[in-house]
């Protein structure tokens, strides 16, 4: 699978067992659009090793809120629940890469 | 997908798309509006060959006419991010999102620094892009400090959206501060405290380097080799945004190698 889409009711589950990268994501948003392949694409890569996962701002405002997640697209890696590093706008393979640690 | 996408409307990227429609390649500049371009402030340009005295505001008509003529594509908007992805590249254009053979930056230069807690807050209240994120403040309090032409109309889009917008132009206010703790809770605009939960930067272009992330710089200008190509394969660059001179004739000349540099790489990358 390329990548988990996240809800209020998973989203704690999720992030805290082992590494998850988190794309925050809303339809009305065109650089989401442009970041979407990129990240089905990562999770294809690291299938197994990372979660990679998506969480829609629009049905989850309380998950976006709860991280100060203004500005979509944002993305966030946590390991074991805590948040590690996180990068505003779109980012290519190579930088979401760097963000895991993974290159 | 056109073959080539110009992230800038002033001379260089209306001299590149000229070029690129003359060697067959499907061309779109993407542009923040005539009014953005220093071109179009210039009363007289005299050192233009051919057209002594000439005002900015009419060459570059005259220019964005040509352009449209041979077949360019204008699309009107403020690229804020583009990146490489699959076998060309991509470029977010407010809401939407644009496919690409291959990149011509002619962005300009772009003036000022960054206000205090400008890069803290980016993506915790600090915006570039009220199209984009506006959604994300329905019925909060903003500020929007409106540096180009366009603010005014993404102004009134947060209005429309239900957002409460406080609007700074250049006469307002000179010096900001953007204070928060998780996110911005406060703007200081000339020492008078504001609260929002929000503060949408409108400039007439993002850094280049902000713009496509890894893109290399020297001296705060694009660098370039002698084909204008940058340091990215496919990724071209012209006008002011490589360094000075910041003259209509150079950017002109500089738009036609990048042009032609640019058809000679899609032509080797199809093969």
């Amino acid at each position: 699978m390329a990548h988990m889409d996240l809800t209020n009711k998973n989203f704690d589950s999720v992030i805290g067992n082992g590494v998850t990268l988190v794309d925050f994501w809303a339809d009305w948003c065109g650089p989401c659009k442009m970041q979407a392949p990129v990240i089905d694409e990562l999770g294809d890569k690291y299938e197994g090793k990372v979660t990679v996962a998506k969480l829609n701002v629009d049905d989850e405002p309380s998950i976006a809120a709860r991280f100060g997640v203004m500005s979509i697209p944002t993305l966030i890696v946590y390991r074991q629940g805590e948040e590690v590093t996180r990068r505003v706008g779109v980012q290519s393979m190579d930088q979401l890469e760097t963000m895991l640690g993974v290159n | 997908m056109p073959d080539a996408v110009v992230i800038g409307g002033g001379p260089a990227g209306l001299s590149a798309a000229l070029t690129l429609r003359a060697r067959g390649k499907t061309v779109t500049v993407v542009s923040a509006g005539e009014t953005g371009s220093h071109l179009y402030k210039a009363e007289r340009v005299e050192n233009y060959p051919g057209l002594p005295g000439v005002s900015g505001k009419d060459l570059l008509s005259a220019m964005t006419n040509h352009a449209l003529a041979q077949g360019a594509e204008l699309l009107h908007g403020r690229a804020t991010s583009a990146m490489p992805m699959g076998k060309g590249f991509g470029v977010a254009v407010g809401s939407d999102y644009l496919d690409a053979g291959c990149l011509i930056l002619t962005v300009g230069v772009s003036m000022g620094k960054p206000y205090p807690g400008e890069t803290e807050f980016l993506g915790r209240g600090v915006s570039y892009c009220a199209t984009c994120d506006g959604m994300m403040y329905r019925s909060k309090h903003v500020a929007v400090i409106g540096l180009c032409n366009a603010a005014a109309e993404e102004a009134a889009f947060l209005r429309s959206i239900g957002c409460q917008v406080e609007y700074f132009d250049k006469a307002r206010a000179k010096q900001y501060e953007i204070r928060g703790s998780q996110t911005v809770t406060e703007l200081i605009a000339d020492g008078v405290s504001y609260p929002v939960q929000g503060v949408f930067l409108l400039r007439d272009g993002v850094a280049p380097d902000a713009l496509l992330p890894g893109l290399a710089l020297e001296g705060g200008a694009i660098r370039v080799d002698g084909n204008m190509a940058a340091s990215i394969p496919g990724v071209f660059a012209a006008g002011d945004c490589t360094g000075t001179p910041y003259q209509v004739a150079k950017a002109v000349g500089e738009g036609n190698i990048a042009a032609l540099s640019a058809v000679k790489y899609l032509d080797t990358k199809e093969n």
